[in-house]
């Protein structure tokens, strides 16, 4: 039995989640019928979007340094949500990323992130 | 290896006051400090007050140096560019048969010559302080009294002296001294020697570690400490002159003041330190503040509170002990300076001089002596035509890093230049962090203008040196 | 001292002040924004997770995107913003409205408007603000500039974390910590339901095991230069169980206790304070008790979602454009809270117009019913599956509603 928290309205019904005889997937605890969608997303397969940053560097390949009023992170974002067991290894990837100021919100730094269908963009434009 | 005539150990208001005085003559002088920073210890938490001369008898030798030094102020106040303001003190009897005390302090102070103390009816006191319980059956009142800000008492003294030829260590903490010939050889901890040929020991709670190592009086320091809360200077409880309760056999009370800056300070607390490093707030002690603070003033609010703190005195008798030592030659003992100490300093740096001299060192007046630092325009005192003139001239004064107390790039920036390089350093030169958002908002500016004035690395950024860095990683 | 004149002075920004000043464009008048940071976008900058916009744009976006998508038709209008600005007073001089502005380019600007939209946002309650004990060691900071720190500046402030209060912030700073490699230990939160949204429970907390602590509350702090560790005590029955108290080890607190309307600038300017909200009163019109100053956003009231704070900034910034035009409501109705309501927003209703009324549960509940009740008799009556405070409810009022109200009406708003 699994117990799950369904966050699809503010009410949170809290979710049991159990297989009978048959294998089937049993939901109790869910006053509509989305707890069940929920329960059902959230256990077989889970996805979450992912918002992390990268390494900013300027033109000329330099990291801005305290008197620049650029940041030194640049906000990025999965385009879609993103298998939960894989988040780790993906965040391995960012970490290794620089982006090249000036950049446009929407820049693609990561495609097919994973070998996923989803990509990886930037959240923010930033002049330099 | 550096030599010195003087070696004066612990840069507290005490050190501070010593160093500037010695400034005046021609002498090779070292402030030593233990710390990053200079009123890092018992200076910075106090309740920063030019008490009004009458809590102790003229018989006491803290009560002449208080009569003495509280009559010094005004022409600091000129010379170093602190905050202070003469704003009078109220001692408040809440029954009749407080009266009797009040009667006694006010004798006491007509006795030790205070100018302009009176006694006052319930009436006079609510004149003097609406804000005051409307209980309150009568009291004391001491116009000369006043506030001022401890720690920029201190930075100005200490810049003064620098000014003025006084070689200041921080992060010079003494490990062990001995005779040598004429002078004393002092080693720091971190193995750096000196000799001077006197030494001044004005090292507040470790006065007792430090008479020690040079063989002279052994004697303790018991640390006491003392609890206070800040109040927000939106409080509706601010009154305009400082608050004390009738005193009690061991402590002057809970009081309410106002600080100069325009927040108000209640405190302190009086309870034993397990130690000299204990300065954590208990919530015990914190209840009993507000608690006695309202019976002052009942308007104060918990919704008011910014900040807690606490600091220790160096407590040690019932009087100060400043003293050539009787043990060890050349050496000036400035030990157990409580309350008044603050008030006292200036008072104690003159003492400490002519004990020097009595000691026979020699004093010659350095004609190039130059009582006044440098005035730190502050945007926050600006009207609009000044701080646009500011601006004009230094740009920074247009950037406000600290919105809750309104201080521009150009205060963070004379800071760090006059040598504050903590975060703590920062905030008590300029206030940046010390208002209601405690930091909440300009910590990561202040540490980019730290990082771009000095070349430190964000490793090296500190709450106030030692292990208080204020970041683990960089990403 | 530069001399400047608008129709009207937005100060702030972020989100709600760039709501307002497209509106007050958009109605034809000079309209000039006063920030003081290098950019527009307020916080929404450093909140770079997802989780805005769904309501205003229909998807979910992270805070950066929704801020910029706001910049660009700033500056598609060309509206005039002046950045790395402070606002240091709000004046009468000679019976008009002027604005004391200073920026490091422009020195000191003396504004003459004849509307001011606030719009500064709020600020986050702190350690002094909930008085907890122990020692002031390097390792406290709020959850928002743990945030300004990681995301912006690219600092970890710390590796073993604690994080007190359930505020959203401070999930969120849960999850950008573990996701940065650090520890986070526990969240304490001191009332027994959770401040944060149910989502921020689920994705930032139980999705990395960390346990919250409900009913609980952070006795002390100890380490003397940096933070090594904190006292929690168990709350049972509204007591202190100090038999139960326990310790966990870290070197960082972080404080996510909750959000404070930033009023000062307000507060100096003579503006009357509601302390309910700690934002100004404001009538029908969302304009303060100083005639032609408008509020909306977060120095009004703290929002749960930025979708409602640009939503009430476009009827602020719509109604200083009404009142530019000398637009006067003929009447207004008082509006009260009534049981288990913590506060309403506006304070005044206006008869002829339409109305919307934000307002904030006391209580935690399934199964509510919201009641508009004028002069006592229910006028309107909502069905809410659920209701708790950290939730702001909404509700919008016409004429039809309050047909019958008489010179002296009053118009309650109840949670049943």
């Amino acid at each position: 039995m699994q117990e799950l928290i369904c966050i699809t309205c503010p009410m949170g019904c809290h979710l049991s989640v159990d297989t009978d005889a048959q294998g089937e997937m049993k939901v109790t605890g869910n006053r509509c019928v989305r707890g069940e969608q929920y329960a059902r997303e959230e256990i077989f397969n889970p996805r979450r979007v992912v918002t992390f940053t990268c390494t900013a560097v300027l033109p000329d390949g330099s990291l801005p340094g305290p008197s620049s009023n650029l940041p030194r992170r640049v906000p990025v974002r999965t385009t879609a949500a993103f298998p939960k067991e894989r988040i780790p290894e993906l965040l391995d990837v960012l970490r290794g990323i620089t982006v090249r100021l000036p950049v446009a919100r929407g820049s693609v730094v990561l495609e097919r992130a994973l070998g996923m269908e989803v990509n990886v963009v930037v959240s923010r434009s930033i002049g330099a | 290896m550096e030599q010195y005539d003087v070696a004066i150990i612990g840069a507290g208001v005490c050190g501070a006051n010593i160093a500037r005085k010695l400034s005046q003559y021609e002498l090779d002088v070292a402030l030593l400090e233990k710390e990053i920073d200079v009123s890092l210890g018992t200076s910075k938490a106090n309740s920063g007050i030019v008490h009004g001369g009458f809590h102790d008898h003229i018989s006491t030798l803290k009560a002449r140096l208080e009569l003495q030094g509280a009559l010094m102020f005004d022409r600091l106040h000129e010379e170093l560019d602190f905050p202070f303001e003469r704003c009078g003190i109220l001692v408040a009897a809440l029954h009749e048969d407080e009266m009797r005390a009040i009667e006694q302090l006010y004798l006491q102070g007509v006795e030790n010559g205070v100018i302009g103390i009176e006694m006052c009816s319930r009436e006079r006191m609510l004149e003097l302080e609406p804000k005051l319980n409307p209980d309150v059956v009568g009291g004391l009142y001491a116009p000369s009294g006043g506030i001022l800000e401890p720690y920029r008492f201190v930075f100005s003294l200490v810049e003064s002296a620098r000014k003025n030829g006084v070689q200041v260590k921080t992060e010079f903490e003494v490990a062990q001294a001995e005779r040598d010939g004429e002078f004393w050889q002092i080693q720091s901890k971190a193995g750096e020697t000196i000799r001077a040929r006197y030494v001044v020991n004005s090292a507040g709670l470790h006065a007792d570690t430090i008479s020690a190592a040079f063989g002279a009086e052994r004697f303790t320091i018991a640390p006491r400490k003392g609890e206070y809360y800040l109040l927000d200077r939106t409080t509706k409880a601010k009154p305009s002159r400082v608050i004390f309760p009738v005193p009690t056999e061991v402590s002057k009370g809970i009081l309410v003041i106002p600080t100069v800056e325009g927040t108000v300070l209640i405190g302190p607390t009086a309870s034993p330190a397990q130690d000299k490093e204990d300065f954590a707030t208990t919530r015990d002690q914190l209840e009993h503040i507000l608690h006695s603070a309202r019976m002052m003033v009942p308007s104060i609010s918990e919704n008011d509170v910014i900040t807690s703190f606490a600091g220790l005195r160096a407590s040690y008798g019932n009087d100060f002990y400043i003293a050539n030592s009787e043990k060890a030659p050349a050496f000036v003992q400035v030990a157990g300076i409580q309350s008044p100490g603050l008030t006292a300093s200036p008072a104690i740096g003159e003492y400490v001089k002519d004990l020097l001299k009595k000691a026979g060192l020699r004093l010659v007046e350095k004609p190039s002596w130059d009582p006044y630092v440098h005035k730190v325009p502050r945007a926050r005192d600006a009207d609009p035509y000044t701080l646009d003139t500011l601006v004009a001239q230094d740009p920074a004064y247009g950037d406000i890093v600290c919105r809750c107390e309104r201080v521009s790039e150009a205060e963070i920036v004379k800071a760090i230049r006059a040598g504050h390089t903590t975060l703590d350093g920062i905030k008590y030169y300029t206030r940046a962090q010390m208002g209601r958002c405690q930091g909440g908002f300009c910590t990561y500016k202040i540490i980019r203008i730290l990082m771009r004035e000095t070349g430190m690395s964000w490793d090296q950024i500190t709450k106030h040196g030692g292990n208080s860095a204020i970041l683990k990683g960089s990403l | 001292m530069k001399q400047l004149t608008f129709d009207a002075v937005v100060v702030g920004g972020g989100a709600a002040g760039m709501s307002a000043a497209l509106e007050l464009d958009a109605r034809g008048h000079s309209v000039l924004i006063l920030e003081r940071e290098d950019t527009l976008g307020g916080i929404l900058m450093q909140c770079i997770h997802n989780g805005f916009g769904l309501i205003e744009f229909n998807e979910e976006l992270t805070g950066p995107e929704f801020a910029q998508r706001f910049e660009e038709k700033v500056s598609a209008r060309n509206i005039q913003a002046s950045l790395r600005t402070t606002v240091l007073d709000i004046r009468e001089e000679e019976g008009r409205r002027v604005v004391y502005a200073v920026s490091p380019s422009q020195g000191m600007m003396r504004i003459e408007a004849r509307a001011v939209v606030l719009a500064m946002g709020c600020r986050e309650r702190n350690r002094g603000n909930i008085r907890i004990p122990g020692t002031r060691p390097a390792g406290i900071y709020t959850a928002g500039l743990a945030q300004r720190l990681v995301n912006i500046e690219g600092y970890i402030p710390g590796k073993d974390v604690v994080i007190i209060g359930s505020g959203d912030i401070g999930l969120i700073m849960a999850r950008r910590m573990t996701w940065s490699g650090c520890k986070v230990h526990a969240v304490i939160e001191i009332l027994p339901y959770p401040s944060g949204l149910t989502r921020n429970i689920v994705q930032c907390l139980n999705d990395f095991g960390i346990p919250l602590y409900l009913s609980h509350l952070v006795t002390d702090i100890y380490g003397k230069d940096r933070v090594e560790g904190i006292e929690v005590t168990p709350i049972e029955s509204g007591a202190l169980m100090h038999e139960k108290a326990f310790k966990i080890a870290c070197d960082t607190v972080l404080l996510s206790v909750g959000l404070v309307p930033e009023n000062e600038l307000s507060r100096n300017a003579g503006i009357e304070i509601q302390p309910t909200t700690n934002g100004p009163w404001v009538d029908s019109m969302l304009m303060t008790s100083l005639p032609g100053v408008f509020a909306c956003g977060n120095v009004l009231h703290v929002h749960d979602l930025v979708d409602y704070v640009v939503e009430e900034a476009r009827r602020a910034g719509a109604n200083a454009a009404a009142w530019l035009s000398g637009y006067r409501p003929s009447r207004e109705i008082r509006i009260k809270t009534g049981s288990n309501i913590r506060y309403v927003l506006p304070a005044r209703l206006n008869p002829e117009r339409e109305n919307r009324l934000y307002m904030r549960s006391l209580v935690v509940k399934n199964d509510a019913r919201l009641e508009v009740r004028l002069d006592g008799n229910v006028v309107r009556s909502r069905k809410l599956a659920h209701v708790q405070p950290s939730e702001m409810l909404s509700l919008t009022l016409g004429p039809e509603d309050v047909a019958a109200a008489g010179r002296d009406s009053v118009v309650e708003i109840a949670l049943v």
